[in-house]
């Protein structure tokens, strides 16, 4: 294989520079940025004021993380659902697993581990205070 | 060993911790072994360079990308390090052997030490090396190209594996050991109980290599997913690309927990952290927890590979396509995704409860069924073919029959009631070894035998290969069944001596088996001296000589540096088999294709010399030496950079020259295919 | 289809992108290897693009692990202070806003490499490492304070994942950081070779993944932590 840049020779995803303008590249950056900017501010709104009831704000804020990652990955990662982007999304779905099981796993396991804990001393002098 | 160094007191800055008094003047064992090796490599390394080896072994090897040298050397380290932990084992049954009622030879301090060693060598530096070493040497040839994807992170990767090796042997003359077990388990590895430099060699010898294998990972499932032979579709792969495939998957999930819980145990012993400390909060399981999270992907990591192996020789020596090829790739990748739920397993006992342990444990059972679709797959290869009893064939027999036995009381402890009695006693030590050297020795052994002759032009000595065999068989058994028995009586693993009457004639016996292991060891070491001695009776001539089925057995044995002279094209499974039947048929060899000029990856010393200053940087870190720390890891950025900033990466062959070879290939091919033509002439 | 394919992303390449019609097996290393990949050997980027993001993937598991530690000692503050206690909101709204831009800025020189403006490309390079800059500077500012208050990694294990979770973020910015420097004297000195061009795209993914892990970070760090 030699080293020159063939014409086609893109990554997964990325177009060739004569396949569209500059603008419309960088509108597509733009988008990605204005998006994830309000979902950011979302967050932030969501833990500093009222505006959600208290118990909900964990899973809402779940949601808007996921949405401003699916975001990164649209707008400027170039993950797309065509047929040259299989392996990455295959690869990227494997890699979510991986993480849902290991934080889930842990996290599980953990916590009834620690339930099934005596209280350490410190903890059982205060309770008996 | 020398005595812990309890209270630290870094008298000299300039070198840390590090004085005349790590080097174990006062105890004879180590003094002596380590005496020994160090004489050994020095007689070695003069030898190499007053025979002017030098040269070639720096242009050839040292400095090579190409993955069948790369290969080649991941399989010479880890029969090194085979030999270096069975050292260890010797020591550990024959102190048992000798220790009921008695106080053996070896001091607990140094008895820990040998068996956290024994443990640690055997399977991230003579398993994990002999597994991607035959991934390395075999892959790419199998799929039909000319290299991995990244050839010279392939080399890196070798020598940061190296150098954890280097390390851990290191901790024999300069320092000690850690002493807690393969896995260290805080708050014992943390340095309240622990503050020498034993824990501190075994973290960064890990983390050092541990980046080595998560590169080597990335590198093939890259290879394997983009670079294949054209009309190589992905079930027109062979069954070992698929394992291999699987198990650097594997490799890249279940590296990074490794690296960040090592990572955590680093940050606690060396800026005071809380993660598994016994004060401030910390959580001791929370390290079992994730340490097993790994542990478990990577045996997977191990024995898939093994699975892929012995596919490649029974189908050759039965003679018989793989039977059940689809059903085969869906057993692999199920075993691929379920080994990621399983963990727990591995601590039952401590304390989740009835709930989580009977979802692991259901699960636990459930991924044995992707391994039994594979054992009658490979029993219904066998039946009806003309099987040939060649040293890879026996290895592979024996794996069946050893594997399945290993299996089972395996999913016995799969059982959370039954795993109350037996965690942590002699019949979990003899489970698993059951199943690593049944399944990934054993698999080892039949690759090395089976793609000897592709690597080196001949062949091993058949004889002395069986020898080596039947010890190794008979002593596995001699060996570990009594082990079986005693934990079944109650004995615990790691003892460094015990009282109980019960156990003595079982730890005899296994004592004996050892001897037989010992033996086995040595018929191996005799083959292979053998066999260089007579390599010219020995000679592969054409290349394939086992009447292989898949693509690496269309190159001439060795193969040139660029593998294929043309790319082969696909058509179908078994594409080696294909042509070699139609040439045989047609009686004539395909059409000598249009030669052109190949481009082949330059060597590299950037994979040698990172490797010499993560060396640096590591023994720094364990040592407390930080300047060197600074330096080493300023020193390694600048080869990167240096490497980074090269213009030409690639060289030419040009087309007479591959003309040159490709036509010697065919020549020896025409012959064979002369002197074996069948008979009653062409079809 | 998507907004993606109105701004002109994901093209799909027009004939057969699927190989349905079983074309060839002849390989010609065609850039995109569709069709159960039976065209042969991928391209170089390809190559180097799918092996990168395999890396990245690995270190988001390994990012994972830490988080999993977070969410197991969140509560084991020793009898110090929890998160909310701690955390300043403006600080971190505007590391984040730091970041942000700066993947902004990020995707600016991939745009401007594409065309080969070698000035656009280094402003916008510039951009992104000074924003990087200001958001480890902050960064840095905050652990320092933590510490001087007596609230350092050594005080519990919740502080502990905190500093170690947050550190290894802004570890790998600062490995970023310094790759981004060599990357500009690289495209200086050799010019939009491809392997340069190649280096720039893995380094354009790495950023870009930096502050994914950034969302989840301060959501699960700082704003969950927040609420508790």
């Amino acid at each position: 294989m030699s080293d020159n840049l063939d014409a086609g020779d893109v990554a997964a995803g990325f177009a060739e520079p004569h396949e569209y303008t500059v603008w419309e590249d960088i509108q597509g950056y733009l988008f990605g940025l204005v998006l994830a900017a309000l979902l950011t501010a979302a967050s932030f709104y969501a833990v500093y004021t009222h505006l959600i009831w208290a118990p909900a704000i964990p899973i809402a804020l779940a949601v808007l993380a996921v949405a401003q990652i699916g975001v990164h990955l649209v707008f400027f990662l170039h993950l797309t659902t065509a047929p040259d982007n299989t392996n990455n999304v295959l690869a990227l779905a494997f890699g979510v697993l991986i993480v849902a099981l290991i934080i889930g796993g842990s996290v599980w396991i953990m916590d009834t581990l620690n339930d099934r804990m005596m209280p350490s001393m410190d903890h059982i002098m205060q309770m008996q205070r | 060993m020398p005595p812990p160094f309890a209270q630290q007191q870094e008298r000299n800055n300039v070198f840390g911790k590090l004085t005349w008094d790590a080097v174990p003047w006062s105890q004879p064992i180590p003094l002596v072994a380590g005496g020994i090796v160090i004489a050994a490599v020095l007689a070695v390394v003069l030898w190499v360079i007053v025979r002017g080896y030098l040269p070639y072994l720096w242009n050839e090897w040292i400095t090579s990308v190409d993955h069948k040298r790369i290969g080649v050397m991941y399989l010479l380290l880890a029969l090194l390090m085979l030999l270096r932990g069975f050292i260890d084992a010797l020591m550990m049954r024959s102190q048992q052997a000798l220790a009921y009622h008695a106080a053996g030879y070896l001091p607990p301090e140094h008895f820990d030490q040998i068996f956290s060693a024994h443990g640690t060598i055997m399977i991230f530096f003579a398993a994990m090396p002999l597994v991607i070493g035959l991934m390395n040497l075999v892959v790419p040839l199998q799929l039909g190209v000319r290299d991995v994807a990244f050839p010279t992170l392939n080399s890196t990767s070798f020598w940061l594996t190296a150098t954890g090796a280097l390390l851990v042997n290191l901790s024999l003359v300069i320092g000690e050991f850690a002493r807690t077990g393969w896995l260290p388990y805080p708050p014992l590895s943390e340095t309240t109980y622990l503050p020498g430099v034993g824990v501190d060699y075994y973290l960064w010898a890990l983390q050092i290599s541990g980046v080595g294998t998560l590169m080597t990972g990335i590198n093939f499932v890259t290879t394997i997913l983009k670079i294949r032979a054209p009309g190589m579709t992905y079930m027109r792969m062979p069954m070992f690309c698929w394992t291999a495939l699987a198990a650097n998957l594997l490799i890249i999930a279940a590296f990074p927990v490794l690296t960040a819980t090592l990572a955590m145990l680093i940050l606690d012993r060396y800026l005071g952290f809380h993660f598994f400390t016994n004060e401030a909060g910390g959580n001791m399981m929370m390290f079992i927890n994730l340490i097993w999270a790994w542990g478990h992907p990577e045996v997977y990591i191990l024995v898939l590979p093994a699975f892929g192996i012995f596919s490649e020789v029974i189908s050759t020596f039965s003679g018989k396509p793989l039977f059940g090829y689809r059903s085969m790739v869906a057993a692999t990748l199920f075993i691929c995704l379920v080994s990621f739920t399983v963990w727990l397993h591995h601590f039952f006992t401590m304390g989740a409860g009835g709930d989580v342990n009977a979802v692991f444990g259901i699960a636990t059972s459930i991924i044995a069924v992707g391994t039994g679709v594979k054992v009658y797959n490979w029993m219904f290869t066998m039946y009806g073919g003309r099987i040939r009893y060649a040293t890879p064939m026996l290895w592979s027999v024996g794996f069946i029959v050893t594997f399945i036995i290993g299996g089972m009381t395996g999913v016995l402890l799969a059982v959370p009631p039954a795993d109350f009695q037996l965690h942590n006693s002699l019949f979990l030590v003899a489970h698993f070894h059951n199943v690593i050297i049944g399944g990934v020795l054993f698999a080892g052994f039949a690759g090395i035998t089976y793609w000897f002759p592709k690597a080196f032009g001949f062949r091993l000595h058949e004889g002395w290969g069986k020898v080596a065999f039947w010890c190794a068989l008979i002593g596995f058994y001699v060996t570990f069944v009594p082990l079986y028995i005693a934990g079944l009586l109650g004995m615990t693993r790691r003892l460094q001596h015990y009282e109980v009457a019960a156990w003595r004639p079982w730890v005899l016996i296994a004592g004996i088996g050892i001897i037989i292991l010992l033996v086995g060891a040595i018929a191996q070491i005799i083959q292979l001296v053998v066999s260089i001695r007579q390599r010219d009776a020995l000679r592969d001539e054409t290349g394939d000589p086992w009447d292989g089925r898949s693509l690496e057995w269309a190159t001439a044995s060795p193969p040139p540096a660029f593998n294929f002279a043309v790319l082969p094209n696909v058509g179908g499974e078994e594409p080696y088999w294909q042509i070699k039947q139609r040439a045989i048929e047609s009686q004539q060899m395909a059409p000598e294709p249009a030669y052109k000029a190949i481009e082949v990856p330059r060597n590299s010393p950037t994979g040698f010399i990172t490797a010499f200053f993560a060396t640096i940087t590591g023994f720094a870190l364990i040592w407390h030496i930080w300047w060197l720390v600074a330096v080493g890891i300023a020193a390694a950025y600048a080869v990167f950079v240096w490497f980074a900033w090269r213009d030409v990466a690639e060289y030419e062959i040009p087309a007479e020259e591959v003309a040159r070879i490709d036509r010697a290939r065919r020549a020896a091919r025409q012959q064979w295919l002369a002197a074996n033509a069948p008979a009653g002439g062409p079809a | 289809m998507s907004a993606a394919d109105a701004l002109g992303h994901g093209h799909a390449r027009d004939v057969d992108p699927y190989l349905l019609g079983r074309g060839g097996g002849h390989g010609s290393g065609q850039a995109v290897a569709t069709g159960r990949g039976a065209g042969g050997p991928a391209s170089k980027t390809v190559v180097v693009a799918y092996g990168f993001w395999l890396f990245l993937l690995s270190d988001i598991v390994l990012f994972s692990c830490l988080f999993a530690a977070h969410a197991v000692l969140q509560t084991a503050t020793a009898d110090g202070p929890a998160g909310h206690e701690l955390f300043k909101p403006a600080n971190i709204a505007i590391e984040t806003a730091c970041l942000l831009v700066s993947s902004f800025t990020c995707g600016m020189s991939a745009v401007a490499c594409g065309v080969r403006n070698l000035v656009w490309t280094q402003v916008a390079l510039l951009v992104t490492g000074l924003l990087g800059v200001a958001f480890l500077a902050l960064e840095a500012n905050d652990f320092a304070e933590l510490v001087a208050q007596g609230f350092g990694p050594q005080r519990s294990a919740f502080l502990s994942s905190f500093f170690a979770v947050v550190g290894c973020h802004g570890l790998h910015v600062s490995a970023g950081l310094l790759w981004l420097g060599t990357m500009m004297a690289q495209i200086v000195v050799k010019g939009f070779r491809a392997d340069i061009l190649r280096r720039m795209l893995c380094f354009n993914l790495f950023w870009h993944v930096l502050d994914i892990i950034w969302v989840a970070l301060f959501t699960i760090v700082y704003l969950i932590g927040e609420g508790r």
